[in-house]
This record gives C-alpha cells, structure tokens and sequence, in this order.
C-alpha cells in the first residue's frame, strides 16, 4: 500500500511519507544484496560501467587530485614555516591526503559525475517505460541496471581513490621540489613515513563504502523517477544532493571508529 | 477452474478478465473490467484518454497489481504467480509500448538481442543474428539493423518495438496505442502489420487505441471502455449502431467533427 493513497494517516502525511520512502529505500538495498550474488550475473555489463565510472572519470580525477595536493602544500607552507618545521610538510600532506582529501575528493567528484548520470540515466530510462519493456520481456531489470552499476561504482572508487592519492602527492612533491629541491625518494620516504597500515586500510574501506553509496543512491533515485522530464532533472539532483549529503556522514562515522581503533 | 476456463466454448480462451477494479489513490480507474479473448482473435479496447485502457494491459502482463478481480492469462491467475512463473508468463506475452521504449543506449540490433540472449543462453551467436535478422524483414526493417533509436523515425521505432517482443514468438500481443502520434499513412501500415503479425506468428491480441481507424482496420471484437468499465462490445459495426449518445460522440469526433 501507497501512503499516498490513504486517506488517514499515523502521524502526519509528511512524516508517514518520510518513513515509507525510508523502508522503501531499505527494501531497495535488501534486494541489491539479494540480486548480487544470484546468477545470471551481467558481467559484460559491470565490465561496461566500470569502464564508464572509472576510465571516463579519470580527467576529472587528475586534474581535482593534482590541484588538491599542490594547493594544500602551498597553503600549508607558511604556517610550518613560522615554526621552523618545513620539513614536516611531507609527512603532513601525506596524512592529509591518504586518511582525508583522496577518499572524500574522490567521492565527492564521484558523486557530481557519476551519481548524476546514474540518476539522470534511469530516471530517463523510468519516464520512457525502457524499464518496464525490460520487465515484459522477461529479463529483470534490477540486474541489469542496479547491480551492474552499484558493483561498478563499489569497485571503482577505491582504484579512483588510489589514483587520486597518487597524482595528489606528486602535486605536492612538485611543489616541495620547487621549494626545497628535495629528491622524489626522500620526499616519498618522509612522506610514509607517519603513515600506518590503518590509515590506508581505512581509506580504502571508505572509499567502498561511498562508492557503493553513490552507486545506490543513485540508482534509487533514478529507478523510481517519476513524473516525465522533470523527474529526471529531480532525480539527478538528488542522487548528488543525497550521496555527497550520506558521504559527509559516512566519513565523520568512519573516522570516529578509526580514530578508537587508532 | 482453470483449464475449464481455458477450453470454454471449444475455442481456447486466451485471457479472461472478471470484476476487475483498480484505483490510483481517489481516481477509480478500473471499475468492474470483463473481458474474453480467446486464440487468434483480436480484440480492440477503444476509449478516450485516460480511462484506464493502458492499466488494463499492465495488469495483464503483471506490472500493475490489481485491487481486485481476477486476470486469467493462458490458464493461470496472473496476481497468484511468483517471479519464475511471471517470467514464464512474459515470455508468452509480447506488448508493444505507446513509446515503443527502445533502449536508448543500444543499436537495433542490441535491442532485439537482449530479451533473446537471455531468455535462450543457450544460442549460439549465429543463431542469434539469424533470429534478429529473420524478424526484422518480417517488420520491413532489415535496413536498420544497425542504427541507434534516434536516428529512427516514430513509425519505424513502433516496428522496431514490435519487433523486439516478436523475437520470443509471443502468444499474445498486447498494443499500447500503437498508431498514436504516427501520420495517417503509418498508421496504415502499422494496423497492417499488427494483421500479418496474427497471421504470420498465430498471435491473440489486445490493442489499445483511441484511434477508430486503427479499430476497425485491426479489431475483430472492439470493446468500448467508458468511466472505467467496458459500455458494449462487438463488432464495429455493431458497437456503434446503436443510441448510446457517448458511444455516438466518440464515433462523430472521430470521423465527422475532425474534417
């Protein structure tokens, strides 16, 4: 049963409406893990969308990841300096960038590009009854389309995030280079130095987490896209809009539990 | 009750449709459907815009639920089935969108492939391109075969359509208003095709239309679906021989008022 369509209601038809979307979207991610391992599997599919998510962000990524770890250097000189510990720069940007920046940039630009094409996507494909062809057809189209992209964003995001850790720190070694004139050996040295196996394995363990929220949030909001064009413009608003919401939360979360672990 | 519903009047029945009701929140769109198709009839649904013509059909091919009655598609209830038996069903069951939905995304030839490769894995490749090439020149679009939806016009998007459901080799077509925004010389050729798919593949159909020639180039029974419930049923020449003045005023729009 609808909320919408009752005519009483427990609290109120905007509270009834919040917590039956809530359940809705549960159900939603009960059936990805439902799906996920039931063959068919669509692996040429998930090959396609990783491809999709992972290799046509890659511009974007390098030129964020680059930007962020030059610029974080930059700014990050003068107060060092003024204690005379320039040479704790590597270190700090290094743990900047592999706990913080490399996992949330990513996602965050993750969330822009892809969540927002997955929303616009299906929520195009809803409004155009492509869905609903899938299904008469006889092919399940949850398979097809949900878990194909949540695998792929879930898979891709931790490599994206690798990669933005990588271009970031040589934007920061060309940086100090400039400065300083240190070696890429010993500024990597001191750069890894303070930093522990925790601090990687949670980055990566972040970096799941967003990208399989990114992938789930979007394929929500598209797949139950309603209401012709303009449910497709909403859907793709709020596939970014709820994933970089849920991605703040999700890093404050995980790092409350490292930071107890650490 | 099944399988006497299924071999009623020694003609098989194909769909059987009784009391049945649906609502979308305080708008009562269905209210009280009754419906008999049995093997290789056609049979038109005709009524204004949004009488509820296409929830019909969705709830015959199980993607709406009814609020009650119940819906017999080749001898099974098809509110009782679980996931594995619709999809049995939806194997039997072609329909053909308004929209014609093709995936934006694929070629022609992707689109035909995709409910084949996997409803029958176990075809080879060849198999395949002779299955979508074979259905293709049956809709007249062999030329096709590898362009993208929207490099087609709305006519050929409605065979590809058509086409793509084919390729299971239905039992049952249902049309979605298959001439609605086509000019008056594809509509012809549509309400054609829809005849040579019955004869060619031995298909029972449902087609939803508000469209009169369409219904009578294509109905052997035209159901007149008026508040959300079937007014009369018959030929066309019988439905609209009569004095019901609603029955009139469709047939009068259609044909005098709009010269």
């Amino acid at each position: 049963m609808n909320v919408k369509d009752s005519r009483e209601f427990f609290i109120s038809k905007k509270f009834d409406n919040y917590f039956f979307n809530l359940y809705k979207a549960f159900q939603f991610i009960l059936r990805f893990f439902k799906e996920v391992f039931k063959p068919p599997y669509e692996f040429k599919e998930i090959i396609r969308q990783c491809f999709e998510v992972g290799y046509k962000s890659l511009p974007l990524i390098t030129l964020t990841g680059f930007v962020t770890g030059l610029v974080f250097t930059k700014q990050s000189r003068p107060s060092l300096a003024e204690f005379g510990a320039s040479s704790w720069l590597p270190s700090l940007v290094a743990i900047a960038i592999i706990r913080a920046l490399a996992p949330l940039v990513t996602a965050l630009i993750a969330a822009g590009k892809v969540g927002s094409n997955i929303g616009a996507e299906l929520g195009s494909m809803k409004v155009t009854e492509q869905i609903d062809a899938m299904e008469v057809s006889a092919v399940n189209p949850f398979k097809f389309l949900v878990v194909s992209r949540v695998v792929a964003t879930t898979l891709m995001i931790p490599m994206l995030m690798c990669y933005t850790a990588a271009v970031a720190m040589l934007g920061a070694y060309l940086n100090v280079h400039q400065n300083e004139a240190t070696s890429f050996i010993s500024f990597f040295q001191q750069a890894f130095e303070k930093i522990s196996f925790l601090d990687i394995f949670s980055s990566f363990i972040k970096s799941i987490v967003f990208g399989f929220t990114i992938g789930i949030v979007g394929c929500y909001k598209g797949y139950n896209a309603t209401q012709g064009t303009e449910g497709v413009g909403k859907a793709a608003n709020a596939s970014v809009v709820v994933s970089m919401f849920l991605v703040f939360i999700e890093e404050i979360l995980i790092v409350q539990i490292t930071n107890s672990i650490r | 009750m099944e399988n006497e519903l299924y071999s009623m009047n020694n003609k098989e029945l194909m769909i059987s449709i009784r009391d049945l009701y649906k609502s979308f929140g305080d708008n009562h769109v269905l209210q009280g459907v009754n419906l008999d198709v049995h093997k290789r009839e056609n049979v038109v649904v005709l009524g204004r815009s949004g009488t509820g013509k296409s929830v019909l059909i969705k709830i015959i091919c199980g993607l709406l639920k009814p609020d009650s009655g119940t819906v017999n598609v080749l001898g099974k209830e098809v509110d009782q089935l679980n996931d594995r038996e619709l999809r049995e069903l939806r194997l039997k069951v072609g329909f053909s969108f308004q929209s014609s939905a093709l995936y934006d995304s694929m070629t022609v030839r992707e689109n035909l492939a995709f409910p084949l490769v996997r409803n029958s894995r176990d075809m080879t490749q060849q198999e395949v391109t002779h299955a979508i090439e074979s259905v293709l020149e049956n809709v007249g679009l062999s030329q096709t075969i590898d362009q993208v939806p929207s490099e087609l016009s709305g006519g050929q998007r409605k065979r590809i359509g058509i086409a793509r459901t084919l390729i299971l080799n239905p039992e049952i077509m249902l049309y979605d208003e298959p001439t609605a925004g086509l000019d008056p010389i594809t509509s012809i050729e549509i309400n054609k095709l829809i005849n040579l798919v019955r004869e060619k593949f031995n298909t029972t159909s449902i087609v939803i239309t508000h469209d009169l020639t369409c219904a009578k180039a294509t109905g052997d029974s035209i159901a007149m679906m008026i508040d959300g419930k079937f007014l009369k049923q018959g030929t066309f020449e019988e439905l609209f021989n009569t004095q019901d003045e609603r029955i009139q005023n469709f047939y009068n729009y259609n044909f005098i008022n709009q010269k």
